[in-house]
């Protein structure tokens, strides 16, 4: 069972969703970032509740993003736009495995406690390793602040990645 | 309960506006659309530049999944997909259950993926039949089967065919709307239900068959499939495996859904279960946990507010194991199925790959509705396209049609009927990758232009066939949405081709 303190941040992570859901579509309307909208946005978005994460991707880059105390990691890479091949298909709704990410050590020993019906999607998961959680049940702390996730690799991408055509 | 707001918390931030604010979000993160240039304009450049023109045979996921890399992965590549049906999505449009919503969630995504300015749909144009694959490969210098599994393995008894004998394919394709099971009318009369198998398919069946109707009644299931099941006199479904539980081939989240349906109780034979948890110690994790759901169901006391539901509970499901269907045994009008006789079986060898053989007892379930899930089956497309009819699937090597140049092939036709999302989207990426290694080591042909959907249509044209455009659907899906919302659903899907054709102006 996961603790009851993890309620009210859920809560927060919900209202904060909101307003982000709120502002994607906006977002989308005038071709900017989200970012654009959370920066304009009210005092809850001062520096001190950002929370920098760092992603290392399948192809080992690394790719740092930000984003505020309660939201998901589903919804920083969303929010910021982070290419990550697939992530996130069933849009955080516990459906899917594919916002699988694996933790350090010792940010995965603090996370709230993980339900079975995390547990049963992570069974389906590529990669699955001793600190793996899915991205969209994580909510961001504080304390998260500069921790390093991974994203796991999949059968594909044992094979080299390939853009063509792309500017460098 | 924490878990239960995690469910509602996501659904309140998907379901929120229906689908309009859903796509937006969905826009938000697919960096598939290209970086703002114009329409007409990318057309323009490519021609000038010899992008390369794939298309790709099937709509459902496998097909967009593969599309989504080639875009995001190659500047310039061209992707039109071809569909069957006037209607987008395949598996997950008529195959997702439509309890299952959130799964369709990747819809938005697909939807992205057919948006971008160098992505066409073209649906109603069924390969194989109103064109060649030998015609398409040369419009493209790509052509990637992605068209799935669209008929079902055959138990192969005696009464088969009776009245009340059905394949879960049909059922499933008749609740989902799929046009050709849409006048299926299962006969519901018999208490008993058996479903063959223990895949996630056989599952969903069974829930469907179980759930309570309020339940059913705010999902995109069909306003038919629905009066029907207003009417079913179905109490208990009976899940029949030929092998043991340690072969049970559905997964755990299908199976936890059932423990915890609403109004329905669990009865799991204790004998079945003892001594497993020595078996399951050194197994992989999800066999591990989908066994210790099982074994904990079967033979823990529940608490006291499950055991409560239980006791009051009007309809409940079992498992049954180790037993091999012989044959449909008919009601005395010998028209309607009475019962199934099973071959009682012992399994030989142990683990994943253990065999069922007969010990030559046989045992008589009396039933008078038999659904049989025991596998989808692919179907070659084409003579010009190789096809392992054992296997059931097209001869590839990462996807690439083994002996078959510029033919690629992605999801259940490249590796069989299983898996779940997450599997056909890797597949498919493997093979989108493949394309993209071909082209980048020149394997792959691109030195001469292809006249594209350009050439295709004339084609079409001369045979009276006239494609359905991703705009088209999105016309059909408004419709439907508006029905839906008429009906307190978020769709009612409409069943018959013609009426999606007329709604078009066609």
């Amino acid at each position: 069972m996961a603790a009851s303190s993890a309620v009210p941040l859920l809560l927060r992570a919900a209202a904060a969703s909101c307003h982000r859901l709120l502002s994607a579509s906006r977002v989308a309307a005038n071709r900017s970032p989200s970012r654009f909208f959370h920066a304009s946005a009210p005092a809850r978005l001062s520096s001190e509740d950002k929370v920098t994460v760092h992603f290392i991707t399948r192809d080992g880059d690394k790719l740092t993003a930000q984003g505020k105390v309660g939201d998901s990691l589903l919804d920083v890479v969303v929010d910021n736009n982070l290419d990550i091949d697939g992530f996130g298909a069933c849009e955080g709704t516990l459906a899917c495995s594919t916002c699988h990410l694996i933790f350090e050590d010792h940010i995965f020993e603090k996370l709230d406690a993980i339900t079975d019906e995390e547990l049963d999607m992570l069974d389906l998961a590529y990669g699955l390793t001793e600190t793996s959680r899915l991205g969209c049940q994580i909510c961001l702390q504080k304390s998260m602040n500069n921790m390093v996730v991974r994203v796991p690799e999949t059968v594909a991408d044992v094979r080299q990645s390939i853009d063509i055509g792309k500017n460098p | 309960m924490v878990s239960g707001f995690r469910f509602s918390c996501a659904a309140l931030r998907m379901g929120r506006g229906g689908g309009i604010l859903c796509w937006k979000r969905a826009s938000a993160f697919r960096f598939l659309v290209s970086s703002g240039s114009p329409t007409g304009i990318k057309r323009l450049l490519s021609t000038d530049e010899l992008g390369p023109r794939i298309c790709i045979v099937g709509s459902g996921p496998a097909g967009f999944y593969t599309a989504q890399h080639l875009l995001k992965h190659h500047r310039l590549a061209e992707v039109d997909i071809y569909e069957k049906l006037p209607v987008p999505f395949g598996l997950v449009r008529f195959g997702v259950a439509p309890d299952h919503p959130e799964v369709k969630n990747v819809i938005n995504t697909f939807t992205q993926t057919a948006r971008s300015d160098r992505c066409s749909y073209y649906g109603n144009v069924t390969v194989g039949k109103d064109i060649t694959v030998k015609e398409l490969q040369k419009a493209y210098h790509a052509v990637i089967l992605s068209y799935g599994a669209e008929d079902n393995r055959t138990l192969g008894i005696p009464g088969e065919d009776l009245a009340g004998v059905y394949t879960a394919r049909a059922f499933v394709g008749w609740y989902n709307g799929l046009p050709e099971n849409r006048d299926l009318k299962p006969d519901l009369s018999s208490e008993t239900a058996v479903i063959l198998g223990h895949g996630n398919v056989a599952l969903d069946v069974a829930r469907i068959l179980l759930s309570p109707l309020e339940i059913l009644r705010k999902t995109d299931i069909t306003e038919d499939s629905l009066a029907v099941l207003a009417r079913s006199k179905v109490k208990r479904v009976r899940l029949i495996g030929r092998r043991g539980p340690l072969q049970a081939a559905f997964t755990i989240k299908e199976l936890r859904e059932m423990i915890n349906l609403p109004s329905v109780r669990p009865l799991l034979d204790p004998a079945d279960f003892k001594g497993l948890g020595d078996a399951i110690r050194d197994v992989p994790r999800p066999r591990r946990r989908l066994t210790e759901l099982m074994v904990k169901t079967a033979l823990e006391e529940p608490g006291e507010e499950v055991a409560g539901r239980w006791a009051s509970a009007s309809r409940e499901w079992s498992l049954k194991f180790l037993r091999s269907p012989l044959e449909v045994l008919p009601a005395t009008d010998g028209k309607r199925a009475r019962a199934i006789r099973m071959a009682v079986t012992r399994l030989e060898g142990s683990g994943e790959t253990a065999k069922a053989v007969p010990t030559g007892e046989v045992e008589d379930v009396l039933c008078g509705l038999i659904l049989s899930s025991i596998g989808y089956r692919s179907l070659p497309v084409d003579p010009a396209v190789p096809f392992d009819s054992k296997q059931g699937i097209i001869p590839n090597s990462s996807g690439r049609v083994l002996g078959a140049p510029g033919l690629y092939c992605s999801g259940w036709v490249k590796r069989g009927p299983v898996g779940v999302i997450i599997t056909t989207m890797n597949d498919s990426f493997d093979t989108a990758q493949s394309v993209l290694e071909d082209l980048q080591s020149g394997a792959l042909d691109v030195s001469k232009a292809k006249g594209g959907f350009e050439l295709v249509r004339s084609v079409l044209k001369s045979r009276g066939i006239c494609p359905v455009s991703f705009s088209d659907w999105e016309k059909i899906d408004a419709a439907e949405m508006a029905r839906g919302k008429l009906g307190g659903k978020p769709r009612e899907k409409i069943v018959d081709p013609q009426e999606m054709l007329q709604l078009i102006g066609r």
